[in-house]
């Protein structure tokens, strides 16, 4: 399991815009690298992130090796009733990792 | 790049441009890459914004912020968000689709930038136009080239 940081406030107002900011501790690397008896270091990414708020999907991404390590992604929601937000990471050697969040509106 | 930069790069960082040599992608690369996604349509100009520093000192993590403008209701939305880069090993950096529940044009995040280049943002719209913004980025420490 990789340690993720997901921030987003505490509640909302129906019709407010939500910033949430989606970490997940990764190492990302590309496969352009070699270690120091010159191997070259497989490629371990995440390729794929989506994020849903009740069930309607907010974002999905593609990643590829250019994202940074601990990647870093920033969504926008549209608050409109309290639900889920569920957040998945999916990468190479079976990587998968599932969050999900509560939005209160109120 | 002035051929004195270029040809430092080459004597003084011998295991940067060993690195960087064989895997570079070019700017046609990146041309091919947009021609893939967008299926051929050439993008117009305006509408998105690609933020990041253009002097950047450290590559392995770079900060971008791409807004559209757009007012993201349900007849008229963003659909897709790319980006691209001229000259890191492959030009693919990201692509988002955006959905319903997306409240507002953008996206943010760090990425890797492998020396100075070109970066790129594309997005389609709800029409399916594609917009781009290019910006030219100096690079003073490459992503990657500690092993």
């Amino acid at each position: 399991m990789a340690r993720t940081v997901i921030t987003l406030p505490e509640r909302a107002r129906r019709g407010d815009i939500v910033e949430v900011r989606c970490l997940i501790a990764h190492t990302m690397e590309t496969g352009y690298r070699n270690d120091d008896q010159g191997q070259r270091l497989p490629a371990d990414l995440i390729r794929r992130f989506t994020c849903h708020y009740r069930g309607e999907l907010v974002c999905g991404a593609d990643l590829f090796a250019a994202i940074s390590a601990n990647p870093l992604l920033v969504l926008f929601v549209h608050a409109t009733e309290s639900g889920p937000l569920d957040f998945v990471w999916e990468g190479d050697n079976g990587f998968v990792q599932r969050e999900s969040r509560t939005l209160t509106v109120t | 790049m002035t051929p004195r930069r270029r040809w430092m790069l080459h004597t003084t960082g011998l295991g940067l441009s060993l690195w960087l040599r064989p895997a570079s992608a070019t700017p046609e690369a990146m041309a091919a890459a947009l021609r893939e996604l967008t299926g051929g349509v050439r993008p117009q100009t305006g509408k998105v914004k690609l933020d990041l520093s253009e002097l950047v000192e450290n590559g392995n993590a770079v900060p971008v912020k791409v807004t559209v403008d757009s007012p993201m209701t349900a007849g008229d939305h963003v659909r897709r968000i790319a980006l691209f880069t001229e000259r890191n090993p492959r030009p693919e950096v990201a692509v988002f689709q955006l959905g319903p529940a997306a409240g507002r044009a953008r996206v943010d995040t760090r990425i890797r930038l492998a020396t100075s280049q070109q970066v790129l943002a594309l997005a389609q719209l709800g029409d399916g136009t594609w917009w781009q913004h290019r910006v030219d980025v100096i690079v003073t420490l490459a992503a990657c080239i500690e092993s």
